[in-house]
């Protein structure tokens, strides 16, 4: 690897003064699970790593009844997998994690990490995104919180300035429904070739009927992208196969493949299709399971 | 350089590296325990796998200085004096080694699974074990010298 200077930071306020410091030609490392890899095959060189892994205060999962869950961005995906809060109010984020890459990566790298690297096939932004998140973007001056819609920008490019940390992500409880998310991969541990994830909010008062719905897809993009088209369709609906239908074939189209190994731009659209098709209907199994 | 304190399989170590050595390059060439191995280099096969702090990780995608202070244990702590970890044996007994280039990376993962749960399922067992790749195996006797430590 090349040689850097290793700056440990052990409070938020010391990563800002070194981000502050030394800018663009610094990098944040959180588990290093996406970073090390990229720095052993020459990817990206930075003369300054500053090593956050110790930074305890940002290693948290607090669920409230009102403000919803927020998860500190330190927190491991192992550590989101096997929450019972996570399980308990947002079951499909802790089932996205059973599926990414393996248990010692999980143990290992970060959900802040994870959504700062912002792999197009990245399992969290997909999930997270159906799950309405907002991420806390932390410089020395202070915060902002942007949704994670406005955070992803392109292929590995977020919002982050070169002087910002992330520190938090938060999932409102507005965004509480029943989730499936469906990874499309050749092997276990494989980033996902097409992935999908239905976020069904059922309206309280009148059965079977859709308040709101989010419908992200991974790897069929620039980032992760939502299908505002099949959204519009469900949202305020009552849920059929003929409207499940409708909005698959929308979605395939909202998509934005592109041809590689893994399969031609038509395979992967109907992916899309098929994915989602299963999903909303495995949503709504759960939604409206007596 | 820079210097590291660390416990690994016990016992109290101290040296200095260069940043960017990993835990692996760290545990393999600076120490010369040559157990934990480098097969892709990238986290992918698991032929690099510890534990750190009871933990399984992918050595080869760990920066060294980020396990200071903390525990390490490598498959040349399992053993006790001549007595073979109860995995180790099951690996030996049910013909779970082939090159052996796997066996150390499976046999820390498998430990790690029993750690946190003694008695799994074999979809658990594959689950927990799909970080780590076999050329030779075809995995069969791996898993199943794995389900054979849950039934003792």
């Amino acid at each position: 690897m090349h040689t850097f200077k290793y700056l440990p930071a052990n409070t938020v306020k010391d990563a800002c003064d070194l981000l502050a410091q030394y800018g663009e030609e610094a990098k944040i490392l959180g588990g290093g699970q996406s970073l090390m890899t990229l720095m052993k095959e020459g990817f990206v060189s930075p003369a300054y790593i500053i090593d956050i892994k110790c930074l305890s205060d940002l290693d948290y999962i607090r669920y409230d009844i009102n403000d919803g869950l927020r998860i500190g961005a330190l927190s491991t995906h192992r550590s989101v997998e096997t929450s019972d809060v996570v399980k308990e109010n947002f079951a499909m984020l802790a089932e996205m994690e059973h599926t990414l890459a393996s248990v010692a990566v999980r143990n290992w790298g970060t959900v802040g990490g994870s959504l700062a690297h912002a792999d197009p096939a990245s399992d969290l932004a997909a999930t997270l995104l159906a799950l309405g998140a907002e991420v806390t973007l932390t410089r020395s001056a202070g915060d902002r919180v942007l949704s994670l819609d406005d955070f992803l920008i392109d292929y590995f490019e977020t919002a982050l300035q070169p002087d910002e940390l992330l520190t938090e992500i938060r999932l409102p409880i507005s965004s509480q429904g029943k989730g499936f998310y469906y990874k499309f991969a050749q092997r276990a541990t494989d980033l996902a070739v097409v992935s999908v994830a239905v976020n069904l909010m059922p309206d309280p008062d009148k059965p079977k009927q859709c308040r709101d719905i989010r419908i992200a897809m991974g790897s069929v993009g620039p980032k992760a992208l939502r299908s505002r088209r099949a959204e519009d369709l469900i949202k305020g609906q009552s849920i059929t196969d003929a409207l499940i239908e409708e909005a698959a074939r929308a979605s395939a189209e909202d998509a934005q493949p592109t041809t590689d190994i893994n399969g031609s731009e038509e395979y992967k659209r109907e992916l899309v299709h098929v994915l989602v098709t299963r999903s909303i209907k495995e949503a709504a199994g759960r939604a409206w399971t007596p | 350089m820079e210097t590291l304190d660390l416990t690994i399989n016990g016992e109290s170590v101290e040296t200095r590296i260069e940043p960017g050595t990993t835990l692996q390059q760290l545990l393999h060439d600076t120490l010369g325990m040559t157990g934990t191995k480098e097969g892709c280099g990238a986290g992918l096969c698991g032929c690099c796998t510890v534990m750190v702090d009871g933990m399984a990780v992918k050595s080869c995608i760990v920066l060294a200085l980020q396990v200071r202070g903390k525990s390490v244990q490598t498959i040349e702590g399992l053993a006790r004096e001549e007595v073979l970890d109860p995995v180790q044996q099951a690996f030996i007994e049910n013909g779970a080694i082939q090159c052996g280039y796997c066996s150390a990376g499976m046999i820390m993962s498998s430990k790690a699974l029993l750690q946190e749960n003694s008695l799994p399922s074999e979809s658990q067992v594959r689950h927990a074990l799909s970080g780590n790749l076999c050329r030779c195996t075809g995995y069969h006797k791996i898993v199943k010298s794995v389900l054979k430590v849950g039934e003792k």
